[in-house]
């Protein structure tokens, strides 16, 4: 099937403002009388859920973690880009929009990502007034910093903690609508499945985790902003819970997943050191803007650090990238790194690391700037590593960061079933196969504050309130579904755990799957995926019951899904016989390593469609198209 | 790299607050933890341990974790005694194992205060948390319209100030610690975060009276001048804020 994203006609600078303006919108007096489920209270869902508890509809809004304060983005470190051109450098809405989709690769939606770039602005507006206590400088004015893959300077942070401030606001002015009862709060609360009536969205199924009741809240729309799959590699920056799991469940009752293969591996992460490792983390990318990357030049290196002189270094992104330099975007220095390690030059244990080196910023600049403008994430290396960053340069590796893919959705953000909509990082849409930094929380804020309060009311003026009511059949048997998966879950009494097989699962997916990919690997991964699949479901052991907190019950779910998901992702990176942005398949490079783009055959979004189980899932296209720009080979020399 | 502390295991003996649910009773029970090497973090430590549980068939220790990166604030364990521990700015997910010496003994129990009912194990409720910012702790900025970020400039150390304050993860350590638990750190770190800023005036006086409420509703205790909670906050968050708060509440009765 071809897909169609329903983008509005004509020019694409005038295409928001346009749509704004063509789509039906839902009678103030009405709008109580439409219930919204907002799955996930993260930057997308609680601006998401607080803008529309502000306009009057009725919200019910769901996190897995004890309070929506502690979703995913909180981690964000370094920042959110916004067009306002502060620093008189060049910057516009037209460049932000150039420079995230050259970053994508051409391989996102035109008209989705002019529109983030046209509402990047009014984010910075929002976030000040509610109180975002954002990096100032001397004068009072909002400061700036560079991130990769942009020239400018456009990204606006506070400390290393941007993604808490940014997620505080909107947690803030989602307690706000709560106190106010627009908004129904549960937290604590997992989805398990996706209630469609009449082929509609109407409901979720979920469990409550403390007393592990199995329930539907059924609504007139259902949004998932349920964040990214980056754990599919077991290891991530992510947190422990993030996971596939609502996406997922959406995927099978329907939903098309579109570009899964598209994960981001993030060059500036604290090496891994040990199996019994539990997560990576990240050292923010604005660490870059005053690190130089460097290995010894000699394969074996031997001296400490600090020992080798400054010929025997190879500042080798410097060296391939003089524009962009340490500055270069995540997927190239990701692989650049990777190279470096591969050819043996790598640091630190088993050779998987390389230097991030403060040396001569400290002597140009001084310590105490460097301290005051990077000071937490030393501190969290320092805790970390037990190393002192300002003495010894730091050691980084890649590690999986971010999925680009997501479910598909048009315009709207609404998916292929109508009355489910997707927003931020849970979406497809805006960064093609590569997202530039401090974007994702760009995205995440405009999706809930200033994109979802327009494009859900076409669909709701067009549909009934209350149709479904919790007492549907189809709701009823959701909740049969949920049991029997649970039950079944608890019943296999083996002898691994999931964090068992969540390590096998990331030893394919990252070794198959990860920076590198190609035919070959990708069918030993097809290969290897059904048999961690069978023996999960033999070999399983969850102690304890459903009836009460259970987190390996909650973890077996997710790493079920996890595992079902992975043989997804690696069926579109073998059926995408091209490289684009972070997706490189080895067998498509230029001479020097760069990815190499196949427009002729593959400039089109692949959305998948369930089938069942044990049938190949089904491809759909969304064929892509520039009209203001035109696809050119990605330079960032 | 000390690349040889990987053969240097340690063992160490932990006694953990074990209880079934909020009304049932709770008692320590001793586990043995093996082959723990100084990378790992404690949490990593207590998953080995559940590892090895689930496998004799044994009930894990039920815990809450997610970021494991010091900043969603969900991890909330007193570690022999001290609300995380006790290392400067280090939440208990960032705690490493080269802070213990093999054969180490180390008590594990959960936040306790009247406020934070025990759900299992380790795990509280800190819902309580939710109301007190539900109560005021926003600004009540709608959605759109707003002005242009530069239309008021804020002077820096005022910004400064503010961040020092909203750098407040809200993981309950402050109430953990405080032999009144109480939570006025927390709330006053809030209420400072606005005090500072322009955008915070309006609903000054509404906020801070309307969040000290709810703190009391909720069964929070009172400062009675401590500073244990400053002791105990991973953030380094400063007693200073109570003060602060302090002086909006009397500021908002005149
Ligand atoms: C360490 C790190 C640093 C980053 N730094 C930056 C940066 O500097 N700049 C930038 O732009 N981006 C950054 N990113 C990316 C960015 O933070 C995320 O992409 C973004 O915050 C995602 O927001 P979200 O609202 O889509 O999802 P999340 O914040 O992940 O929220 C997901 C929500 O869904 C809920 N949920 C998930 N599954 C379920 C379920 N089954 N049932 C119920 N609820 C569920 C969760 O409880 C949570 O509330 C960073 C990411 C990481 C990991
Ligand atoms: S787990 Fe997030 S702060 Fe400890």
């Amino acid at each position: 099937m071809i897909l169609d994203g329903k983008c509005p006609t004509g020019p694409v600078e005038k295409s928001w403002d346009k749509h704004r303006f063509d789509m039906k919108l839902v009678n103030p007096a009405n709008k109580r009388k439409y219930k919204i489920l907002v799955v996930g209270t993260g930057l997308a869902g609680a601006s998401a859920a607080a803008s529309l508890g502000e306009l009057g509809y009725n919200v019910e809004a769901f996190c897995y973690q004890d309070s929506p304060r502690r979703a995913h983005s909180i981690a964000a470190q370094g920042g959110i880009n916004a067009a306002k051109n502060y620093p008189n450098d060049g910057d516009s809405i037209l460049r932000l929009y150039y420079d995230t989709i050259k970053g994508g690769d051409f391989r996102s939606r035109e008209q989705d990502v002019w529109r983030l770039a046209q509402v990047s602005n009014e984010i910075i507006d929002q976030c000040v007034a509610q109180g975002v206590p954002f990096a100032r400088d001397y004068a009072g004015y909002l400061d700036n910093r560079s991130f990769g893959g942009a020239q400018v300077s456009r990204t606006f942070y506070a400390r290393g903690q941007t993604g808490q401030q940014l997620l505080l606001g909107a947690y803030s002015a989602l307690s706000r609508q709560i106190r106010l009862k627009t908004v129904k709060m549960f937290p604590r609360t997992e989805m398990l499945d996706l209630v469609l009536v009449d082929g509609e969205a109407k409901g979720i199924t979920i469990r409550d985790l403390v007393t592990g009741e199995i329930r539907v809240h059924a609504g007139d729309a259902v949004l998932l902003c349920t964040g990214g799959y980056a754990n599919v590699f077991n290891l991530s920056t992510n947190a422990r819970g993030c996971s596939v799991t609502a996406i997922w469940k959406a995927y099978r009752k329907g939903a098309f997943f579109a570009n899964p293969c598209y994960t981001q591996i993030h060059p500036t992460c604290i090496p891994q050191a040990g199996d019994y490792q539990s997560k990576l983390t990240l050292m923010s990318e604005s660490l870059r803007n005053d690190g130089r990357i460097w290995v010894p030049k000699n394969k074996g290196e031997k001296r400490a650090a600090n020992d080798i002189p400054e010929d025997d270094r190879d500042y080798y992104l410097e060296r391939k990238y003089p524009s962009f330099g340490n500055l270069a975007p995540r997927d190239i220095s990701s692989r650049a790194a990777k190279e470096a390690c591969d050819d043996g030059r790598g640091v630190g244990p088993g050779g998987k690391g390389v230097y991030l080196d403060f040396r001569d910023s400290i002597k140009r600049l001084g310590e105490h700037v460097i301290r005051e403008r990077y000071g937490n994430l030393f501190e969290m290396y320092e805790r970390i590593t037990g190393e002192d960053g300002y003495k010894v340069p730091m050691r980084i590796y890649p590690a999986s960061h971010y999925a680009m893919g997501g479910l598909w959705v048009d315009y709207n953000l609404m998916s292929n079933i109508p009355g489910l909509f997707v927003l931020g990082e849970a979406n497809f849409s805006v960064h093609g196969a590569n997202r530039l930094g401090a974007s994702a929380l760009m995205q995440g804020l405009a999706d809930g504050y200033f994109v979802i309060p327009y494009t859900v009311a076409p669909y709701l003026a067009a549909s009934k309130p209350g149709k479904a009511k919790e007492d549907h059949p189809e709701c009823k048997k959701s909740i049969e579904d949920v049991k029997a998966f649970t039950k079944k879950l608890l019943s296999i009494n083996g002898k691994e755990t999931p964090a068992d097989f969540m390590r096998k699962l990331g030893n394919v997916t990252w070794n198959n799957v990860g920076m590198g990919r190609s035919k070959e690997s990708l069918t030993e991964a097809l290969a290897k995926i059904p048999g961690i699949r069978e023996e999960f479901w033999k070999n399983l052991k969850v102690s304890g019951t459903e009836l009460e907190v259970n987190q390996q019950l909650e973890n077996a779910g997710r790493t079920i899904d996890f595992i079902e998901f992975a043989d997804l992702l690696c069926r579109d990176a073998l059926n995408r016989d091209e490289s684009c942005g972070a997706h490189f398949r080895v067998e498509h490079q230029f001479a020097d390593g760069e990815a190499k783009r196949d427009d002729a055959n593959f400039s089109y979004v692949a959305a998948w469609g369930f089938k069942g189980d044990g049938v190949p899932p089904e491809l759909h296209k969304e064929p892509l198209e520039f009209n203001l720009i035109k696809p050119a080979v990605r330079s960032y020399k | 790299m000390s690349g040889h502390s990987e053969h240097n295991t340690k063992t160490l003996k932990l006694i953990v607050w074990r209880q079934a649910g909020p009304d049932k009773p709770g008692r320590f029970e001793t586990y043995t933890a093996k082959n723990i090497t100084d990378h790992h973090s404690f949490l990593e430590m207590l998953d080995v341990v559940n590892e090895d549980l689930i496998k004799e068939g044994k009930e894990p220790i039920v815990f809450d974790h997610d970021c494991r990166e010091g900043i969603c604030g969900v991890c909330s364990q007193v570690v022999n005694g001290v609300p995380h521990g006790g290392h400067e700015r280090t939440t208990v997910c960032q705690l490493h194992m080269r802070l213990f010496k093999d054969g180490d003994s180390i008590y594990i129990e959960p936040w306790r205060a009247r406020a934070f009912p025990i759900i299992k194990d380790l795990m509280v409720d800190r819902g309580a948390l939710d109301r007190i910012i539900q109560a005021g702790g926003y600004t009540s900025a709608h959605t759109g319209g707003s002005p242009d970020a530069n239309a008021i400039p804020i002077p820096r150390h005022d910004a400064e100030y503010s961040m020092d304050a909203a750098e407040c993860i809200g993981c309950g350590a402050c109430v953990a610690g405080c032999p009144n638990g109480a939570a006025m750190l927390f709330t006053g770190a809030k209420v400072s975060q606005f005090a500072a800023l322009p955008q915070g005036q309006v609903e000054a006086a509404e906020r801070v009276a309307n969040m000290l409420k709810e703190m009391q509703d909720c069964g929070f205790g009172n400062c009675t001048n401590h500073y244990e909670c400053e002791a105990a906050c991973p953030k380094g968050i400063n007693v200073k804020f109570i003060a602060r708060l302090n002086r909006e509440y009397l500021k908002s009765l005149l």
